[in-house]
Protein backbone atom coordinates (compact mmCIF):
# COMPACT_ATOMS: atom_id res chain seq x y z
CA UNK A 1 0.00 0.00 0.00
CA UNK A 2 0.98 3.36 -0.74
CA UNK A 3 2.87 5.24 2.09
CA UNK A 4 1.19 8.82 1.80
CA UNK A 5 -2.78 9.51 1.43
CA UNK A 6 -2.11 11.46 -1.35
CA UNK A 7 -0.19 8.67 -3.22
CA UNK A 8 -2.79 6.05 -1.88
CA UNK A 9 -5.97 7.95 -3.96
CA UNK A 10 -3.42 8.62 -7.03
CA UNK A 11 -2.70 4.90 -6.74
CA UNK A 12 -6.53 4.24 -6.47
CA UNK A 13 -7.30 6.56 -9.74
CA UNK A 14 -4.67 5.26 -11.49
CA UNK A 15 -5.33 2.97 -14.44
CA UNK A 16 -3.61 -0.01 -15.43
CA UNK A 17 -2.11 1.49 -18.98
CA UNK A 18 -0.50 -0.51 -21.39
CA UNK A 19 1.59 1.59 -23.69
CA UNK A 20 4.90 2.27 -25.93
CA UNK A 21 7.26 4.55 -23.61
CA UNK A 22 10.91 4.71 -24.76
CA UNK A 23 10.50 2.35 -27.78
CA UNK A 24 8.69 0.02 -25.58
CA UNK A 25 6.09 -1.47 -25.48
CA UNK A 26 5.26 -2.42 -21.42
CA UNK A 27 3.11 -1.38 -18.84
CA UNK A 28 3.27 2.06 -16.95
CA UNK A 29 5.10 1.96 -13.40
CA UNK A 30 3.37 5.12 -12.58
CA UNK A 31 1.85 8.25 -13.22
CA UNK A 32 4.22 10.37 -14.91
CA UNK A 33 5.02 7.08 -17.59
CA UNK A 34 1.40 6.84 -18.13
CA UNK A 35 1.27 10.41 -19.26
CA UNK A 36 4.40 10.16 -21.42
CA UNK A 37 2.75 7.44 -23.59
CA UNK A 38 -0.04 9.65 -24.24
CA UNK A 39 -2.78 8.71 -27.07
CA UNK A 40 -1.29 5.49 -28.19
CA UNK A 41 -1.81 3.28 -24.97
CA UNK A 42 -4.76 1.20 -23.73
CA UNK A 43 -6.13 1.38 -20.44
CA UNK A 44 -5.98 -2.53 -19.87
CA UNK A 45 -8.21 -2.81 -16.80
CA UNK A 46 -10.89 -0.42 -17.96
CA UNK A 47 -10.70 -2.84 -21.39
CA UNK A 48 -10.35 -6.18 -19.25
CA UNK A 49 -13.99 -5.06 -16.68
CA UNK A 50 -16.15 -4.12 -19.34
CA UNK A 51 -15.50 -6.63 -21.46
CA UNK A 52 -15.95 -9.05 -18.94
CA UNK A 53 -19.28 -7.29 -17.84
CA UNK A 54 -20.38 -7.30 -21.48
CA UNK A 55 -19.60 -10.36 -21.96
CA UNK A 56 -21.82 -11.42 -18.43
CA UNK A 57 -24.27 -9.06 -20.38
CA UNK A 58 -24.71 -11.06 -23.62
CA UNK A 59 -23.90 -14.45 -22.02
CA UNK A 60 -27.07 -14.01 -19.40
CA UNK A 61 -29.56 -12.47 -22.40
CA UNK A 62 -28.47 -14.99 -24.68
CA UNK A 63 -28.72 -18.03 -22.53
CA UNK A 64 -32.34 -16.72 -22.24
CA UNK A 65 -32.84 -16.08 -25.73
CA UNK A 66 -32.20 -19.22 -26.53
CA UNK A 67 -34.46 -20.96 -24.16
CA UNK A 68 -37.46 -18.45 -24.23
CA UNK A 69 -41.05 -19.92 -24.85
CA UNK A 70 -44.32 -18.79 -24.11
CA UNK A 71 -44.62 -20.74 -20.79
CA UNK A 72 -44.46 -20.21 -17.64
CA UNK A 73 -41.20 -18.17 -17.28
CA UNK A 74 -38.76 -19.61 -14.09
CA UNK A 75 -35.66 -18.11 -12.57
CA UNK A 76 -33.16 -15.77 -15.15
CA UNK A 77 -35.93 -15.82 -17.91
CA UNK A 78 -38.48 -13.93 -15.58
CA UNK A 79 -35.48 -11.33 -14.67
CA UNK A 80 -34.65 -10.61 -18.19
CA UNK A 81 -37.76 -10.37 -19.27
CA UNK A 82 -38.71 -7.55 -17.06
CA UNK A 83 -35.22 -5.64 -17.79
CA UNK A 84 -36.33 -6.95 -21.32
CA UNK A 85 -39.80 -5.25 -20.84
CA UNK A 86 -38.96 -2.37 -19.16
CA UNK A 87 -36.63 -1.06 -22.17
CA UNK A 88 -39.20 -2.03 -24.36
CA UNK A 89 -41.72 0.27 -22.73
CA UNK A 90 -39.10 2.99 -22.41
CA UNK A 91 -38.41 2.69 -25.86
CA UNK A 92 -42.12 2.84 -27.10
CA UNK A 93 -43.22 5.97 -24.93
CA UNK A 94 -40.12 7.90 -26.31
CA UNK A 95 -38.63 6.85 -29.62
CA UNK A 96 -41.77 7.31 -32.25
CA UNK A 97 -39.97 5.96 -35.73
CA UNK A 98 -39.32 2.73 -37.18
CA UNK A 99 -36.05 1.30 -36.14
CA UNK A 100 -35.22 -1.94 -35.14
CA UNK A 101 -31.61 -0.63 -33.58
CA UNK A 102 -33.25 1.44 -31.11
CA UNK A 103 -34.03 -1.06 -28.57
CA UNK A 104 -31.33 -3.44 -28.67
CA UNK A 105 -29.29 -0.27 -28.60
CA UNK A 106 -30.76 1.25 -25.31
CA UNK A 107 -31.03 -2.76 -23.52
CA UNK A 108 -27.18 -3.32 -24.12
CA UNK A 109 -27.03 0.69 -22.74
CA UNK A 110 -28.74 -0.31 -19.96
CA UNK A 111 -27.18 -3.13 -18.70
CA UNK A 112 -24.02 -2.86 -19.78
CA UNK A 113 -23.83 0.38 -17.85
CA UNK A 114 -25.54 -1.18 -15.24
CA UNK A 115 -23.57 -4.13 -14.60
CA UNK A 116 -20.04 -1.96 -15.01
CA UNK A 117 -21.47 0.74 -12.57
CA UNK A 118 -22.22 -2.31 -10.31
CA UNK A 119 -18.78 -2.73 -9.84
CA UNK A 120 -18.48 0.03 -7.47
CA UNK A 121 -19.59 -1.77 -4.74
CA UNK A 122 -16.66 -4.28 -4.63
CA UNK A 123 -14.86 -2.28 -1.63
CA UNK A 124 -12.22 -0.29 -2.75
CA UNK A 125 -9.19 -2.40 -1.94
CA UNK A 126 -10.21 -5.28 -2.74
CA UNK A 127 -9.16 -5.92 -6.78
CA UNK A 128 -6.13 -3.14 -6.37
CA UNK A 129 -4.85 -5.64 -3.57
CA UNK A 130 -5.42 -8.57 -5.14
CA UNK A 131 -3.27 -6.47 -8.57
CA UNK A 132 -0.66 -5.36 -5.91
CA UNK A 133 -0.33 -8.91 -4.64
CA UNK A 134 0.12 -10.18 -7.84
CA UNK A 135 2.65 -7.41 -8.82
CA UNK A 136 0.45 -5.06 -11.16
CA UNK A 137 1.26 -1.69 -10.23
CA UNK A 138 -2.33 -0.26 -10.49
CA UNK A 139 -6.26 -1.63 -10.93
CA UNK A 140 -9.32 0.73 -11.50
CA UNK A 141 -11.91 -1.93 -11.65
CA UNK A 142 -14.93 0.59 -12.00
CA UNK A 143 -14.81 1.03 -16.22
CA UNK A 144 -17.61 4.30 -15.92
CA UNK A 145 -15.28 5.85 -13.60
CA UNK A 146 -12.46 6.05 -16.79
CA UNK A 147 -14.28 8.90 -19.41
CA UNK A 148 -12.54 6.43 -22.11
CA UNK A 149 -15.29 4.12 -21.67
CA UNK A 150 -18.10 6.92 -20.89
CA UNK A 151 -17.10 8.55 -24.57
CA UNK A 152 -16.71 5.57 -26.15
CA UNK A 153 -20.41 4.64 -25.87
CA UNK A 154 -21.54 8.54 -26.30
CA UNK A 155 -19.17 8.81 -29.44
CA UNK A 156 -21.21 5.76 -30.57
CA UNK A 157 -24.14 7.14 -29.68
CA UNK A 158 -23.15 10.69 -31.80
CA UNK A 159 -22.30 8.35 -34.97
CA UNK A 160 -25.67 7.09 -34.85
CA UNK A 161 -27.54 10.35 -34.79
CA UNK A 162 -25.60 11.47 -37.67
CA UNK A 163 -26.22 8.47 -39.51
CA UNK A 164 -29.56 8.88 -39.04
CA UNK A 165 -30.21 12.00 -39.47
CA UNK A 166 -28.50 12.31 -42.76
CA UNK A 167 -30.34 8.56 -43.31
CA UNK A 168 -33.70 10.23 -42.90
CA UNK A 169 -33.85 13.82 -43.98
CA UNK A 170 -30.95 13.08 -46.35
CA UNK A 171 -27.61 15.20 -46.02
CA UNK A 172 -29.28 18.71 -47.76
CA UNK A 173 -32.59 18.59 -45.39
CA UNK A 174 -29.82 17.95 -42.39
CA UNK A 175 -27.89 20.63 -43.44
CA UNK A 176 -30.70 23.08 -43.99
CA UNK A 177 -32.20 22.05 -40.21
CA UNK A 178 -28.70 22.80 -39.00
CA UNK A 179 -28.61 25.82 -40.96
CA UNK A 180 -32.21 27.33 -40.82
CA UNK A 181 -33.47 26.13 -36.80
CA UNK A 182 -33.78 27.74 -34.69
CA UNK A 183 -33.89 31.14 -36.84
CA UNK A 184 -35.23 30.98 -40.70
CA UNK A 185 -32.81 33.82 -41.97
CA UNK A 186 -30.30 33.65 -44.63
CA UNK A 187 -28.55 36.31 -42.57
CA UNK A 188 -28.34 34.25 -39.56
CA UNK A 189 -26.87 31.22 -41.21
CA UNK A 190 -23.44 31.31 -39.20
CA UNK A 191 -25.43 32.44 -36.49
CA UNK A 192 -27.77 28.66 -36.74
CA UNK A 193 -24.89 27.19 -37.50
CA UNK A 194 -22.85 27.75 -34.59
CA UNK A 195 -26.10 27.26 -32.24
CA UNK A 196 -27.11 23.98 -33.74
CA UNK A 197 -23.48 22.77 -33.86
CA UNK A 198 -22.69 23.16 -30.29
CA UNK A 199 -25.80 21.18 -29.19
CA UNK A 200 -25.03 18.42 -31.50
CA UNK A 201 -21.63 18.03 -30.01
CA UNK A 202 -22.73 18.87 -26.51
CA UNK A 203 -24.87 15.68 -26.84
CA UNK A 204 -22.22 13.17 -26.72
CA UNK A 205 -20.13 15.14 -24.00
CA UNK A 206 -23.13 15.57 -21.54
CA UNK A 207 -23.96 11.88 -22.03
CA UNK A 208 -20.02 10.81 -21.32
CA UNK A 209 -19.41 13.41 -18.59
CA UNK A 210 -23.01 13.05 -16.83
CA UNK A 211 -22.41 9.54 -16.70
CA UNK A 212 -18.06 9.37 -15.76
CA UNK A 213 -18.33 12.61 -13.32
CA UNK A 214 -21.10 10.55 -11.06
CA UNK A 215 -18.88 7.62 -11.08
CA UNK A 216 -15.64 9.28 -10.62
CA UNK A 217 -17.03 11.03 -7.47
CA UNK A 218 -18.28 8.34 -6.02
CA UNK A 219 -15.26 6.72 -6.05
CA UNK A 220 -13.55 9.20 -5.20
CA UNK A 221 -15.72 9.09 -1.94
CA UNK A 222 -15.50 5.76 -1.37
CA UNK A 223 -11.71 6.06 -1.22
CA UNK A 224 -11.86 8.96 0.75
CA UNK A 225 -13.82 7.09 3.48
CA UNK A 226 -11.52 3.65 3.11
CA UNK A 227 -9.09 6.46 4.00
CA UNK A 228 -10.85 6.80 7.94
CA UNK A 229 -9.78 4.63 10.20
CA UNK A 230 -11.73 1.30 10.24
CA UNK A 231 -14.10 2.35 13.09
CA UNK A 232 -15.99 4.74 12.03
CA UNK A 233 -15.58 3.58 8.03
CA UNK A 234 -18.76 1.81 8.30
CA UNK A 235 -20.84 4.58 9.42
CA UNK A 236 -19.67 6.55 5.99
CA UNK A 237 -18.98 3.46 3.88
CA UNK A 238 -22.80 1.78 4.74
CA UNK A 239 -24.80 5.23 3.92
CA UNK A 240 -23.00 6.09 0.77
CA UNK A 241 -23.17 2.15 -0.32
CA UNK A 242 -26.57 1.94 -0.22
CA UNK A 243 -26.78 5.52 -1.45
CA UNK A 244 -25.39 3.91 -5.01
CA UNK A 245 -28.13 1.72 -5.08
CA UNK A 246 -30.27 4.45 -6.33
CA UNK A 247 -27.25 6.32 -7.95
CA UNK A 248 -26.26 3.14 -10.01
CA UNK A 249 -29.18 2.17 -11.73
CA UNK A 250 -30.22 5.80 -12.31
CA UNK A 251 -27.26 6.76 -14.14
CA UNK A 252 -27.79 3.48 -16.43
CA UNK A 253 -31.00 4.63 -16.61
CA UNK A 254 -30.35 8.60 -17.73
CA UNK A 255 -28.11 7.60 -20.22
CA UNK A 256 -30.12 4.89 -22.05
CA UNK A 257 -33.15 7.45 -22.06
CA UNK A 258 -31.18 10.41 -23.30
CA UNK A 259 -29.41 8.12 -25.65
CA UNK A 260 -33.02 7.49 -27.63
CA UNK A 261 -34.67 11.21 -27.23
CA UNK A 262 -31.37 12.45 -29.08
CA UNK A 263 -32.09 9.34 -31.51
CA UNK A 264 -35.38 9.89 -31.66
CA UNK A 265 -34.95 13.69 -32.52
CA UNK A 266 -32.34 12.22 -35.10
CA UNK A 267 -35.57 10.74 -36.72
CA UNK A 268 -37.75 13.32 -37.37
CA UNK A 269 -38.00 16.07 -39.65
CA UNK A 270 -38.90 19.31 -39.54
CA UNK B 1 -7.41 9.70 -17.11
CA UNK B 2 -5.93 10.41 -20.34
CA UNK B 3 -8.28 9.82 -23.62
CA UNK B 4 -6.37 7.07 -25.32
CA UNK B 5 -6.89 4.49 -27.25
CA UNK B 6 -9.05 2.65 -24.77
CA UNK B 7 -11.69 5.18 -26.23
CA UNK B 8 -11.45 3.08 -29.84
CA UNK B 9 -11.65 0.05 -28.24
CA UNK B 10 -14.68 0.77 -26.06
CA UNK B 11 -16.49 2.22 -29.31
CA UNK B 12 -15.99 -1.31 -31.07
CA UNK B 13 -17.19 -3.40 -27.78
CA UNK B 14 -20.01 -1.41 -27.61
CA UNK B 15 -21.16 -1.27 -31.35
CA UNK B 16 -20.08 -4.93 -31.42
CA UNK B 17 -22.28 -6.02 -28.70
CA UNK B 18 -24.95 -3.73 -29.80
CA UNK B 19 -25.26 -6.03 -32.52
CA UNK B 20 -25.26 -9.01 -31.11
CA UNK B 21 -27.49 -8.55 -28.85
CA UNK B 22 -29.88 -6.40 -31.80
CA UNK B 23 -29.17 -10.22 -34.13
CA UNK B 24 -29.19 -12.72 -30.99
CA UNK B 25 -31.18 -11.33 -27.64
CA UNK B 26 -33.66 -8.62 -28.43
CA UNK B 27 -35.83 -11.33 -31.15
CA UNK B 28 -36.01 -14.34 -29.48
CA UNK B 29 -37.01 -12.37 -26.57
CA UNK B 30 -39.34 -10.27 -27.55
CA UNK B 31 -40.73 -12.78 -29.97
CA UNK B 32 -41.94 -15.20 -26.77
CA UNK B 33 -42.73 -12.51 -24.79
CA UNK B 34 -44.93 -11.35 -27.54
CA UNK B 35 -46.41 -15.04 -28.19
CA UNK B 36 -47.20 -15.47 -24.35
CA UNK B 37 -48.55 -12.29 -24.04
CA UNK B 38 -51.08 -14.07 -27.26
CA UNK B 39 -51.37 -16.72 -25.64
CA UNK B 40 -52.61 -15.03 -22.11
CA UNK B 41 -54.91 -13.04 -24.34
CA UNK B 42 -56.56 -15.67 -25.75
CA UNK B 43 -56.51 -17.73 -22.39
CA UNK B 44 -58.30 -15.16 -20.73
CA UNK B 45 -60.73 -14.67 -23.61
CA UNK B 46 -61.17 -18.26 -23.55
CA UNK B 47 -62.19 -18.21 -20.08
CA UNK B 48 -64.62 -15.91 -20.38
CA UNK B 49 -66.06 -17.69 -23.05
CA UNK B 50 -66.35 -20.42 -21.11
CA UNK B 51 -67.88 -18.65 -17.99
CA UNK B 52 -70.56 -17.46 -20.24
CA UNK B 53 -71.08 -20.90 -21.72
CA UNK B 54 -71.40 -22.25 -18.29
CA UNK B 55 -74.03 -19.83 -17.10
CA UNK B 56 -75.68 -20.29 -20.45
CA UNK B 57 -75.53 -24.23 -20.23
CA UNK B 58 -76.50 -23.40 -16.35
CA UNK B 59 -80.03 -21.59 -17.38
CA UNK B 60 -80.72 -24.14 -19.73
CA UNK B 61 -80.27 -27.16 -17.01
CA UNK B 62 -82.69 -24.61 -14.39
CA UNK B 63 -85.27 -24.27 -17.11
CA UNK B 64 -85.27 -28.34 -17.88
CA UNK B 65 -85.26 -28.69 -14.46
CA UNK B 66 -88.35 -26.55 -14.18
CA UNK B 67 -89.92 -28.10 -16.84
CA UNK B 68 -89.23 -31.69 -15.71
CA UNK B 69 -90.51 -31.08 -12.29
CA UNK B 70 -93.76 -29.44 -14.05
CA UNK B 71 -94.41 -32.51 -16.08
CA UNK B 72 -93.56 -34.98 -13.39
CA UNK B 73 -95.91 -32.83 -10.96
CA UNK B 74 -98.91 -33.06 -13.61
CA UNK B 75 -97.99 -36.96 -15.02
CA UNK B 76 -98.51 -37.77 -11.31
CA UNK B 77 -102.17 -35.88 -10.82
CA UNK B 78 -103.06 -37.39 -13.92
CA UNK B 79 -102.06 -40.67 -12.35
CA UNK B 80 -104.11 -39.72 -9.27
CA UNK B 81 -107.10 -38.96 -11.32
CA UNK B 82 -106.79 -41.92 -13.40
CA UNK B 83 -106.24 -44.27 -9.85
CA UNK B 84 -109.53 -42.47 -8.39
CA UNK B 85 -111.12 -43.40 -11.44
CA UNK B 86 -110.27 -47.14 -12.19
CA UNK B 87 -111.27 -47.14 -8.21
CA UNK B 88 -114.55 -45.46 -8.53
CA UNK B 89 -115.23 -48.25 -11.49
CA UNK B 90 -113.85 -50.87 -9.43
CA UNK B 91 -116.29 -49.87 -6.76
CA UNK B 92 -119.31 -49.58 -9.00
CA UNK B 93 -118.57 -52.56 -10.63
CA UNK B 94 -118.47 -54.24 -7.12
CA UNK B 95 -121.64 -52.76 -6.52
CA UNK B 96 -123.33 -53.86 -9.72
CA UNK B 97 -121.81 -57.27 -9.20
CA UNK B 98 -123.12 -57.51 -5.82
CA UNK B 99 -126.70 -56.42 -6.52
CA UNK B 100 -126.58 -58.90 -9.87
CA UNK B 101 -125.75 -61.53 -7.28
CA UNK B 102 -128.16 -60.92 -4.47
CA UNK B 103 -131.03 -60.59 -7.40
CA UNK B 104 -130.11 -63.79 -8.53
CA UNK B 105 -130.17 -65.26 -4.77
CA UNK B 106 -133.60 -63.84 -4.25
CA UNK B 107 -134.45 -65.08 -7.42
CA UNK B 108 -133.39 -68.99 -6.53
CA UNK B 109 -135.16 -68.19 -3.25
CA UNK B 110 -138.40 -67.38 -4.50
CA UNK B 111 -138.27 -70.30 -6.72
CA UNK B 112 -137.60 -72.66 -4.00
CA UNK B 113 -139.95 -70.87 -2.08
CA UNK B 114 -142.77 -71.95 -4.79
CA UNK B 115 -140.91 -75.36 -4.93
CA UNK B 116 -141.54 -75.74 -0.87
CA UNK B 117 -144.72 -74.09 -1.44
CA UNK B 118 -145.84 -76.62 -4.49
CA UNK B 119 -144.20 -79.54 -2.22
CA UNK B 120 -146.40 -78.65 0.69
CA UNK B 121 -149.42 -78.21 -0.59
CA UNK B 122 -148.86 -81.68 -2.43
CA UNK B 123 -148.56 -83.02 0.58
CA UNK B 124 -151.08 -80.90 2.24
CA UNK B 125 -153.24 -82.56 -0.50
CA UNK B 126 -152.17 -85.79 0.26
CA UNK B 127 -152.80 -85.03 3.80
CA UNK B 128 -156.19 -84.27 3.27
CA UNK B 129 -157.49 -86.70 1.24
CA UNK B 130 -155.80 -89.33 3.64
CA UNK B 131 -158.23 -87.49 6.20
CA UNK B 132 -160.97 -87.22 3.94
CA UNK B 133 -160.60 -91.28 3.31
CA UNK B 134 -160.31 -92.18 7.01
CA UNK B 135 -163.39 -89.81 8.11
CA UNK B 136 -165.29 -90.94 5.26
CA UNK B 137 -163.61 -94.53 5.31
CA UNK B 138 -163.73 -95.40 1.78
CA UNK B 139 -160.69 -94.39 -0.64
CA UNK B 140 -161.27 -91.41 -2.26
CA UNK B 141 -160.64 -92.42 -5.89
CA UNK B 142 -158.13 -89.91 -6.52
CA UNK B 143 -158.89 -89.40 -10.03
CA UNK B 144 -162.47 -88.78 -9.49
CA UNK B 145 -161.85 -86.28 -7.14
CA UNK B 146 -158.71 -85.21 -8.81
CA UNK B 147 -160.28 -82.12 -9.56
CA UNK B 148 -161.15 -81.00 -5.84
CA UNK B 149 -157.77 -82.34 -4.88
CA UNK B 150 -156.57 -79.86 -7.30
CA UNK B 151 -158.96 -77.12 -6.12
CA UNK B 152 -157.38 -77.50 -2.90
CA UNK B 153 -154.09 -77.47 -3.17
CA UNK B 154 -154.49 -74.07 -5.17
CA UNK B 155 -156.71 -72.87 -2.23
CA UNK B 156 -153.89 -74.02 0.66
Amino acid sequence: MANSNAEYIQHHLQNLTYGKIDGVWRFAQTAEETQQMGFWAIHVDTMAMSLLMGFVFLYLFRRVAKMANSGVPTGLQGFVEVVVEFVQNMVRDTFYGRNPLIAPLALTIFTWILLMNSLKWIPVDVIPGIADALGVPAFKYVPTADPNATFGMSIGVFLLIIFYSIKVKGFGGFSKELAFTPFNHWSLIPFNLFLEILGLLTKPFSLALRLFGNMYAGEVVFILIALLPFWVQWTLYGPWAIFHILVIPLQAFIFMVLSIVYLSAAHESH
Amino acid sequence: MAINLTLLGQLIAFAIFTWFCMKFVWPPITAAMDARQKKIAEGLDAAGRAERDLKLAQEKAADMLRETKQSAAEIIEKANKTANEIVEEAKQQARAEGERLLAGAKAEIDLEVNRVKDDLRKQVSVLAIAGAEKILGSAVDAKAHNDLVEQLATEL
